[in-house]
């Protein structure tokens, strides 16, 4: 038994500063992301989310150009992108997934330009990969506190929009009937996106900032399609995949080729991604039994799924 | 600013706009711009690792563009679209991470595949952009007429008998390959910048969508001509100046529509309801 616990986690892991910091920093995001992820992937605004988190070039490079420390670049970066993205974008997928791009693609130019004189400046090598793919081992004790706080104060508005912004992503017809501002709304929920990737694309990286935001949501809404359940479990499978992550990120200092350990992202992707496509080998096991049981040769087989199930 | 070392500059960037507006037009129109995203920001991913591993950045693009392709047209079958790439992306990046943590190479030649190094073309380099490049515009042209029926109207084409699915994954196909063009020479964020933008603009302009593809491709060339003249100007990065040509050139775009429906409007309300659908 000794040895199995030793083996799994490495000597040295509950005792490590980094490793603790990096269990709460994956907890809060897990949590957060997983419950904004379930309304990002219901109002099918997951480019969305992508281009926020993306924007964590834009924020970071900003900041240090700037001089005020990242979480201000990254939060207000967001903010204002967020706004420009809601003016732009119309209430159609085609042309909101258009005006999204577009922004995207202008804050990117700006990016790269803030970077390259980040670089000229002071020649670090290391600022564009950190910012790129920041890790979780990299989170500094003094921004935790800060990131709990935002956290929570995120999930509490969340809270309060929640019945008007469900019923907003499922039909924005009968809330705008209803007198629900509903552009107002969906702009309150961008601001709140952008918090909430803000916070995690500094704090994890912006590769992993998107898959927690829309994976462990997607997954979630496979299994249940009760949307405060499957937030529940969002933050479970986002935590698990994170905590996990650290665990094998850990030990692989002890793997080859270069005993420089294995980026924790790669880990908690993988593992995000893996678990998505086994919930959806599930549930198309699921529904060619019951289209079997059914018995109903006219049933065409390359069916749509049904809405919602998604 | 024309001396021969910067000529393969021009000629490249010249195909790369080329072949971006004309597979951007399709982007457009079927509103993928996130595919049009993800696909080269993986391809960069697979490019950094396995080039820095030794494998050769042309090959790592195109196993990674292609898989991201593939694998978002074999996924969005079941999956959400958006849900899928937003994945599938992060994957592939996420792999790409793994690589270069492997590797010691440093951030300058990662700075140049994300965001462009279109001076330091070799004639080399410009053959096989030429060949990949000629390839995405046959492969759009053969599957111009289907592909134009599936992205406006998917249930008639549904209907007539085309495998729309089929169609969509053969399309994502051809932007994995414009990808791989453009990424070693332009940069993944850039590419995604000429994809949207100019025929963002050029629909703004006009419906007809061989006139849209062609002003399309004019204003690409615009804007990647006019970047390099800019960046060469000023010694900035040529990935800004695309960046922001390509976005100002929508925004010129739609403010001249607002203002010619503006203008049909007041003179006769009859011409501004069949202008404005």
């Amino acid at each position: 038994m000794g040895t199995v616990v030793h083996t799994v986690f490495a000597p040295g892991f509950f005792s490590s500063d980094p490793v603790r910091l990096a269990v709460v920093t994956g907890l809060m995001v897990a949590l957060v992301s997983g419950a904004l992820g379930v309304f990002t992937v219901l109002r099918g605004q997951s480019f969305a989310g992508h281009a926020l988190s993306d924007l964590g070039t834009l924020g970071g490079s900003s900041a240090a150009l700037a001089g005020v420390g990242p979480l201000w670049g990254f939060v207000g970066v967001g903010v204002v992108v967020a706004g420009v993205m809601e003016l732009f974008g119309t209430r159609q997928r085609r042309s909101r997934d258009v005006a999204t791009g577009l922004v995207l693609s202008a804050a990117l130019g700006l990016s790269a330009l803030f970077l390259y004189i980040g670089t000229t400046m002071d020649s670090t090598t290391g600022v564009t990969v950190t910012i790129l793919f920041g890790s979780l081992f990299t989170v500094s004790g003094g921004t935790v506190p800060l990131l709990v706080l935002l956290g929570a104060a995120t999930l509490a508005v969340l809270t309060v929009l929640y019945r008007p912004l469900l019923l907003g992503s499922v039909s924005a017809e009968l809330a705008a009937a209803r007198g629900i501002p509903v552009r107002l709304l969906g702009l309150a929920f961008l601001v709140l996106l952008a918090l909430a990737t803000a916070l995690s694309s500094m704090s994890v990286g912006t590769i992993l900032s998107p898959a927690l935001l829309v994976g462990p949501a997607a997954t979630a809404l496979r299994l249940t399609r009760r949307p405060v359940a499957a937030m529940a479990l969002a933050g479970a499978v986002g935590t698990a995949a994170t905590w996990i992550g650290i665990v094998l990120a850990y030990d692989s200092y002890r793997w080859p080729p270069t005993g420089r350990g294995w980026p924790v992202s790669f880990f908690v992707v993988t593992l995000v991604f893996a678990l998505y496509l086994l919930t959806d080998a599930a549930a198309r096991i699921s529904t060619a039994r019951s289209r079997r049981r059914d018995q109903d040769p006219q049933y065409p087989t390359a069916a749509p799924a049904p809405a919602g199930v998604n | 600013m024309f001396a021969s070392y910067l000529l393969n500059a021009w000629i490249v960037a010249g195909i790369v706009a080329v072949v971006a507006a004309v597979v951007g037009f399709f982007v457009v129109l079927r509103g993928s711009t996130f595919v049009a995203h993800a696909v080269p920001q993986s391809a960069f991913a697979g490019a950094a690792g396995a080039g820095l591993l030794g494998a050769g950045t042309l090959l790592g693009l195109g196993v990674f563009s292609l898989g991201a392709a593939l694998g978002i047209g074999w996924l969005g079958r079941r999956g959400r679209h958006d849900v899928v790439t937003a994945l599938a992306v992060a994957m592939l990046i996420g792999t790409g991470s793994l690589f270069l943590s492997w590797s010691t190479e440093y951030a300058p030649e990662i700075y140049a595949l994300l965001f462009g190094e279109v001076l330091g073309v070799s004639g080399d380099e410009i053959g096989v952009t030429a060949l990949l490049g000629a390839l995405c515009l046959v492969a759009v042209a053969v599957l111009y007429r289907p592909l134009l029926l599936a992205s406006v109207a998917p249930e008639v084409a549904a209907a007539r008998g085309m495998r729309v699915h089929r169609l969509e994954t053969a399309f994502l196909v051809v932007v994995a390959l414009a990808g791989t063009t453009a990424v070693p020479v332009v940069g993944a964020l850039l590419m995604f910048s000429l994809m949207v933008g100019p025929s963002a603009a050029a629909r703004c302009l006009t419906s007809r969508p061989l006139r849209a593809m062609a002003l399309a491709v004019v204003i690409a060339l615009g804007c990647v001509w006019g970047a390099i003249a800019a960046s060469y100007q000023t010694d900035w990065p040529i990935g800004c100046y695309v960046a922001t040509f390509a976005g100002g050139s929508y925004l010129l775009a739609q403010l001249l529509r607002w203002a010619v429906q503006l203008r049909h409007s007041t003179s006769s309300p009859v011409a501004a309801a069949g202008g404005g659908a």
